[in-house]
């Protein structure tokens, strides 16, 4: 059994040569760094407008790296990577309606 | 392709190439993953959509989340921003782990394993101390006035009232408008809380960060059993450490959710 998933693994590419202990570091500090830079310009009288857009920006940047790097995604099959991507259609789909939904919402009385 | 499958009767695929080239049980883990970063999603939206719905009377996660250990005053967001970091931390240290699972090194996952294990609990004790301290409140409240107007207090300027656009009375002015108040709330709960003048704030509060807290918990659970499988040499005899891996993606995946509390629930 262990000896045929190290064959599929060796036939597949699927080896961790391309994640290196230097590499893992260096996502931990992008990730660290973007936090702090988040938590400091929420004190910046920036507009509300373009921190929230910074904010979203920056965590799918996050979410990127962890994804990618640490849940070792980057390196998985191309069939599988889609897989696993695509249904999140649906939330973006689910953004859509609740914002387009949620401003006549807005206007209902309390 | 029938006569490799004699040769290698483990092997039941016979497609050719595996398109997805992954184990059931790491295919199975993302799986899982996906429908829960669906049910964090809905829950994250349902937040942003009453948010939108009651803007003027939701409270700025900045003026509520003040606390730091051993710090007397206002340190917005330093301490959420302290618990992203021992998050992303004991997410570096998983990955490690797998690394040296990879390598068949067993001491070494033990090491890592067991920082991910520690860095799990301080970040369940950071937890229960904001709960504390959410649910705890302040000394003296908020109050809903006599015209249906609701105020704050600050610790930190006594007699003073907030209303939620930042304007402030004090003075006697302040002690009528307190005095003739038709309730004074300290503290939060599923019915009401002082942070803000709906119970949904409090209520979506509890139950996102609970869920993702019992995440944290169960990862935390996961990862000891893992340590003790570990530890007694199951994954040396076997000569596969993919049960480390497996827990890893449980792990960043509730590092990753985390990121999305901290900015939506805590930044935005």
């Amino acid at each position: 059994m262990s000896n045929n998933h190290h064959a599929v693994a060796a036939e597949g590419g699927h080896d961790h040569g391309s994640l290196t202990t230097k590499l893992i570091w260096r996502v931990f500090w992008i990730l660290l760094a973007v936090t702090i830079f988040e938590v400091a310009i929420s004190f910046t009288g920036i507009s509300k407008e373009v921190l929230m857009l910074t904010f979203i920006v920056l965590t799918i940047v996050k979410s990127y790296y962890i994804v990618g790097y640490f849940m070792h995604l980057k390196y998985e099959a191309v069939p599988f990577r889609w897989s696993i991507l695509l249904p999140f259609i649906l939330i973006v789909y689910l953004i859509f309606i609740a914002l387009y939904e949620g401003s006549s919402l807005t206007m209902a009385p309390l | 392709m029938s006569s490799h499958a004699a040769a290698n009767p483990s092997k039941v695929w016979g497609g050719g190439h595996s398109p997805f080239n992954l184990s059931w049980g790491k295919m199975f883990m993302w799986i899982f993953l996906v429908s829960d970063a669906f049910t964090f999603s809905s829950l994250l939206i349902a937040y942003g959509y009453m948010r939108h719905r009651f803007t003027s009377i939701w409270p700025i996660p900045g003026d509520v989340f003040t606390h730091f250990p051993f710090i007397h005053g206002h340190v917005p967001l330093a301490y959420v921003g302290l618990m992203t970091f021992i998050l992303i931390m004991s997410s570096v240290t998983m990955v490690l782990a797998v690394f040296a699972g990879h390598n068949h090194n067993r001491k070494s996952v033990l090491m890592w394993l067991g920082l991910t294990i520690i860095g799990g609990f301080m970040f369940l004790g950071s937890q229960a101390w904001e709960w504390y301290h959410f649910i705890e409140g302040s000394e003296k409240g908020a109050f809903v006035l006599a015209d249906g107007r609701f105020a704050r207090t600050d610790d930190l300027e006594p007699g003073v009232l907030m209303f939620q656009d930042h304007s402030k009375v004090e003075g006697a002015e302040a002690q009528e408008l307190m005095a003739t108040a038709k309730k004074n709330i300290i503290g939060a709960n599923l019915t009401e809380n002082e942070y803000g003048n709906t119970p949904l704030f409090a209520n979506f509060f509890f139950f996102i960060t609970g869920f993702h807290g019992f995440h944290v918990f169960s990862g935390v659970v996961l990862n000891i059993i893992v340590f003790i499988l570990v530890y007694q040499g199951f994954n040396e005899r076997k000569k596969d450490y993919e049960l480390v891996e497996k827990v890893g993606l449980y792990w960043h995946f509730v590092d990753l959710v985390w990121v999305f509390v901290f900015t939506f629930f805590y930044l935005v």
